[in-house]
């Protein structure tokens, strides 16, 4: 059993509470130095107790940047401060660097050049959200390909087909410039919905792009049924606006049925009455309305 | 990039300018006390109190020992940029609004607005090395300018006085005659009020920007349209890059698109184009406000921006802004 001699004081006696003046900066952690980092960044944490007793802990960042100056200049940086400036508190918050990171947004060339436009527009906005400036996070959405807004789930312009999805007779696909471009008058205004491209302007057909009353419901498919077979398969009735077969994540096959959507709901009923029945693949198909059955 | 934010001013920004040196950044608002930064952290160095209206320039003289202003309480006023004290003040009959120190500094030219029964005026000032000497006599007077002038400046060598403004018409005068010498052609030219106007490193070329949305860069002796910036937004703010084939645009927002746009904050961009290839090359958001002033640091490493918020955010380029490819 060790005797400790050296501690004289016992911390009982240092929170007497006889109002002196007593130091409780025994308490407090030690500074702490995170040294220069890859931008020359340094952080210095310490720690000290202030007029009321509470623990304060001050982060000081600072970034060392050599400049050169000419000789004026450094003779200007000795200059008294003057006019309002000369009577400013020590702790006056005029000058701040702001908290937020701001990047040098690049821009990425839109609809502009529409005869290089290889790539769907799809893979043009993963590419575009890879090679970013700076080091934050980047929202690209699939179907409008504006960058750093928001994320496909969430785009406003949720109601243009997806690129991918489209197989209409009638309609050539839009090119993926104009695709991205169509969901923006510019790269700034707003365009409202009944004048975006990739849409119809008369206010119905906009209504019928709701269409989840055109649902169909596929079932009984074979396991190597993939979303562009029953594109092909229904695309012969009419437009399409969605496709969607379930598809087994472990497995990859898929789980025997699937979604179609139809922009217009005759479209919708002739695919019901011929593929009902149907032989697709070895498999009975059975096609029936995907919600109960609308009038 | 970590901005530096500077909120000096109460009201709007209406210009910035950098000293010849580029460690001092001059800020003016209409809140009429012009105000001196340290461009390196933005640490702010004085004021000049003594105006009684919204100052809108400001130009400081190579050796930093001088400022002029101009302001709409109908005065110019030279100032001692180390200690803020008022050295003389021209008086006029109107606003004045754009000023400028000739090469040599032994020059100044001002403007003034159209104001009641007065017609604008071009109005050029000798500037007397000792104080004592400075009297408020014109070397040479310019009117015939219909519409408001935004911005006058010297033209190479001095010889020429360039002015552009509401008539969006941009006009080369002799500096000795006064007489007009060359007009930008109207067809092809800005089709709204020019906002401003910023000469190049060496002054062989100019960017005007304008209410149409649009910037042009011209040649300084020709008054020859070399290019053309497109933009959505009406430009009140230009400036050129002095090391890199880099101009920046800052706007404003049309009445029109107030409830249309998103207002989300801090979305006013500063837009960088590439001078020569004409292409957006990037932007910079922060401003919560129209984007009323842009000034580049001399060395091209850094620039300011003022707006409408009354907020002058100090930008030192990362890494990547200098290894932009086109």
């Amino acid at each position: 059993m060790q005797q400790n001699q050296q501690h004289t004081e016992r911390w009982g006696d240092l929170l007497d509470d006889d109002g002196g003046d007593f130091d409780l900066s025994v308490l407090l952690p030690p500074p702490v130095v995170v040294g220069p980092d890859a931008n020359g960044m340094k952080k210095v944490i310490e720690y000290h107790i202030d007029e009321e007793g509470n623990k304060v802990k001050v982060t000081t960042t600072t970034r060392v940047r050599m400049v050169r100056r000419s000789r004026r200049a450094i003779e200007r940086r000795s200059w008294p401060k003057f006019g309002d400036a000369a009577k400013e508190a020590a702790g006056s918050r005029l000058t701040m660097v702001s908290t937020e990171e701001i990047f040098f947004d690049r821009t990425r060339a839109s609809g502009n050049n529409a005869d290089g436009a290889g790539p769907s527009s799809s893979a043009d906005s993963l590419a575009k959200g890879n090679d970013k400036p700076g080091g934050g996070l980047l929202m690209v959405c699939r179907t409008c390909g504006k960058k750093g807004d928001h994320w496909t789930s969430k785009c406003p312009y949720k109601d243009l087909a997806p690129q991918q999805g489209e197989s209409s007779a009638d309609k050539p696909p839009s090119t993926d410039g104009s695709g991205g471009a169509a969901g923006k008058g510019g790269s700034g205004a707003y365009v409202p919905v009944f004048k975006r491209l990739g849409g119809d302007t008369s206010g119905a057909d906009v209504m019928r792009r709701r269409n989840d009353e055109n649902s169909v419901r596929v079932s009984n498919l074979s396991e190597d049924a993939r979303d562009p077979d029953l594109a092909e398969l229904f695309g012969q009735f009419g437009q399409l606006s969605r496709v969607y077969v379930a598809i087994d994540r472990v497995t990859g096959e898929s789980r025997g049925f699937g979604f179609v959507n139809f922009v217009h709901r005759e479209d919708a009923e002739r695919a019901i009455n011929k593929l009902n029945g149907y032989g697709y693949d070895n498999l009975i198909l059975h096609v029936e309305w995907a919600t109960p059955r609308p009038n | 990039m970590r901005p530096i934010l500077m909120k000096g001013h109460e009201r709007p920004l209406t210009f910035l300018r950098c000293n010849r040196d580029g460690d001092l950044l001059f800020s003016c608002a209409k809140d009429h006390t012009p105000t001196v930064w340290y461009a390196d952290n933005g640490d702010r160095l004085g004021t000049y109190r003594g105006h009684n209206g919204a100052v809108w320039t400001c130009d400081v003289s190579r050796d930093s020992a001088r400022l002029i202003t101009g302001s709409a309480d109908q005065t110019a006023k030279l100032w001692e940029v180390s200690t803020g004290k008022e050295l003389f003040s021209f008086r006029f009959d109107a606003p004045a609004r754009s000023v400028e120190f000739a090469i040599g500094d032994a020059l100044a030219v001002v403007t003034t607005d159209n104001f009641m029964d007065h017609v604008p005026t071009v109005q050029v000032k000798h500037i007397a090395e000792d104080i004592d000497d400075q009297t408020e006599e014109s070397a040479l007077v310019i009117t015939g300018i219909k519409g408001r002038i935004n911005r006058a400046v010297w033209g190479p060598l001095n010889r020429t006085i360039i002015t552009a403004g509401e008539d969006a018409t941009i006009r080369i005068w002799d500096s000795e005659t006064g007489q007009l010498l060359r007009e930008s052609d109207k067809e092809s030219g800005h089709q709204k009020t020019i906002s401003s106007l910023s000469k190049s490193l060496d002054w062989s070329h100019f960017i005007t920007g304008s209410l149409d949305k649009s910037a042009k860069l011209w040649d300084t002796r020709t008054l020859t349209l070399i290019k053309t910036y497109v933009t959505e937004r009406p430009v009140n703010a230009v400036d050129i890059s002095p090391t890199h084939d880099t101009v920046v645009l800052g706007g404003g927002q049309d009445a029109m698109n107030v409830t249309m746009t998103d207002r989300r904050a801090g979305k006013f961009e500063a837009k960088f184009y590439h001078k020569i290839l004409q292409e957006e090359i990037g932007g910079v958001k922060g401003h919560f406000g129209p984007i009323n002033a842009l000034a580049f640091n001399p060395d091209g490493r850094s620039f300011s921006s003022g707006g409408e918020d009354g907020y002058v955010r100090l930008h030192h380029f990362d890494s990547d802004y200098f290894s932009i490819k086109m």
